[in-house]
């Protein structure tokens, strides 16, 4: 298992779970986790997958997400979980 | 969830909007095999050397980038200091200048470090003229940084090499005259220099060091003015706590970088230098934590008591966040990369002097200092002996970085373009000190007992 998460990060709208997850089953990602917060006004969701059975390269969903956020006028993002852990977690 | 949204959003943050990064991995690599007596033979070997070993440094740091969503400002190489087995002339000295610049060229590397000299006690013929050597080196390149070693707390100062640094820093800073003697900033000084600094221009592979190490620093001034906003109104307690536990959060990025490149590579994990390095970006600013803690100015009545408390409290955090510290870890204040000092030393509000204070209680020393072209050599060696006494009587590192710009004088700026900054031109005091460095010899080193 190989995790990671994924982060949007701007205003809420329609469609933002339905555009993610079903790219997700696309590609073979599993979702483990979902949450998702308002910061500063700013809407938070982070989702926590597991990559390790993607039938795509890390850095090709990375790289997909950028895009899509653009797209979508939202910042997402996919990061190794162990940045996460590292800085909150002792 | 396993760790909260919140959590992740703040990282995130951070790293956004507060300009938190890893700010170099840098290779260091033992060039102590490369020796050879043939000028041409040697460069070969440094050069097969570096690129064998470094080849896939960048594109290991820039997948771990991609992967866990941390800018890595610089991927940088430290070589063993060149004076130990240059053993050549002037002109061969240069050519090996050249040589890792090639080197540092074909892995994509910004900087390679480690064209330098330890000459604390005295010169070797080799260091002799490999320091001989340095303006006409930094002049053939813009890749290669040179330090030299002037002194230690066990050995003292060597004021022959002190006195020599005052001249060769003039010339190269004649020999970049069109672009305001910039070559001086790839050029550091050192006491008591720390032999696996990740940072540049002082970085150099020491013979202390394995074959070849992965260093890590991390950066994240912005971090902490933000953390220390949050706390405005609280005593000094929780004002060092609330540094520590962001510095801790800083410094366990850095943590995982160095793990993680170390593994990739194959190559052993050094240290994590857990240093707050300014760029001049705005928010990125080391002067800009010392007055949110409530100065009006960086530089005024105050500041080195801040500075103090800030240099202490990212060495108690970042220790706890790193299986090995080292390298210079602590504040940086380099005048033309922190957006905060340029403005305060353009207000008035900040001297040489009171920088050479603040350097008794952080990282480093006088850096990335410009002062007018008029200023003659042996007003800069003193500068540096000064410093360097700074440094071998408080048993710390210190560092003279200055540039004394042609045709320039006070209320000039020169622009160095990227990290480098701009730096805005400071008074230097005018009294003749050239007895004091022409005597030559060395300055003994410290008695550690007696204290007062």
């Amino acid at each position: 298992m190989v995790k990671a998460v994924l982060s949007v990060i701007g205003c809420d709208r329609v469609g933002i779970i339905a555009a993610v997850s079903s790219y997700f089953a696309k590609v073979n990602v599993n979702i483990l986790d979902i949450s998702q917060t308002t910061m500063d006004d700013i809407f938070t969701m982070v989702m926590l997958v597991d990559v390790g059975a993607a039938t795509v390269g890390f850095s090709e969903l990375a790289a997909y997400f950028k895009e899509l956020g653009a797209e979508m006028g939202l910042q997402m993002q996919l990061q190794h979980v162990d940045i996460f852990n590292s800085m909150h977690k002792i | 969830m396993f760790i909260s949204a919140d959590e992740i959003a703040q990282t995130i943050r951070m790293i956004q909007k507060e300009h938190l990064d890893i700010r170099t991995v840098t290779m260091g690599i033992s060039l102590l095999d490369c020796a050879a007596d043939d000028i041409n033979v040697k460069c070969q070997k440094i050069y097969d050397k570096i690129t064998t070993r470094a080849g896939k440094l960048v594109k290991t740091a820039c997948g771990i980038e991609n992967e866990y969503g941390i800018p890595i400002v610089n991927k940088r190489i430290s070589v063993t200091p060149i004076g130990l087995i240059a053993n050549t002339d002037v002109d061969g000295c240069v050519k090996i200048a050249e040589t890792l610049e090639k080197a540092a060229n074909a892995v994509g590397v910004n900087f390679i470090g480690g064209f330098s000299a330890l000459v604390h006690k005295g010169y070797t013929q080799s260091e002799k003229t490999l320091i001989e050597s340095i303006p006409y080196a930094l002049h053939a390149t813009t890749k290669v940084c040179s330090s030299v070693n002037v002194g230690t707390t066990k050995a003292g100062i060597n004021m022959d090499a002190v006195r020599d640094m005052g001249i060769l820093i003039k010339k190269a800073a004649e020999l970049s005259a069109d672009t305001g003697g910039s070559d001086c900033a790839r050029l550091v000084v050192f006491a008591n220099a720390p032999e696996d600094n990740p940072f540049m221009a002082g970085a150099f592979h020491g013979v202390g060091e394995p074959e070849c190490v992965i260093n890590v620093g991390v950066s994240g001034p912005g971090v902490v003015k933000c953390a220390i906003e949050t706390v405005k109104d609280y005593d000094f307690t929780v004002l060092a706590e609330t540094i520590k536990k962001t510095a801790f959060k800083i410094t366990r990025m850095g943590q995982l970088v160095a793990k993680e490149a170390s593994e990739r590579l194959g190559v052993p994990f050094g240290i994590v230098d857990l240093s707050l390095a300014p760029t001049p970006a705005v928010g990125d600013s080391v002067a800009r934590i010392l007055e949110g803690m409530g100065l009006e100015h960086c530089g005024g009545p105050g500041t080195t008591a801040a500075l103090a408390l800030l240099n202490d409290a990212v060495k108690k955090g970042g220790v706890m966040a790193s299986s090995h510290v080292g390298g210079l870890s602590g504040a940086f204040i380099p005048v033309s990369e922190d957006e905060g000092m340029i403005e305060a030393v353009r207000n008035g509000a900040l001297c040489i002097e009171k920088l050479e204070a603040m350097t008794c209680v952080c990282s480093v020393g006088l850096d990335m200092i410009v002062v007018p072209g008029s200023t003659d050599a042996a007003t800069i060696s003193a500068i540096i002996a000064d410093e360097a006494a700074i440094g071998m009587v408080n048993t710390k590192t210190t560092a003279v970085r200055i540039i004394p710009a042609p045709n320039k004088n006070v209320g000039d700026t020169v622009e160095f373009g990227g990290l480098l900054g701009s730096g805005p031109v400071m008074a230097v005091r005018q009294y003749d000190c050239s007895r004091f460095i022409n005597r030559g010899g060395r300055i003994p080193a410290p008695l550690f007992s007696l204290k007062n």
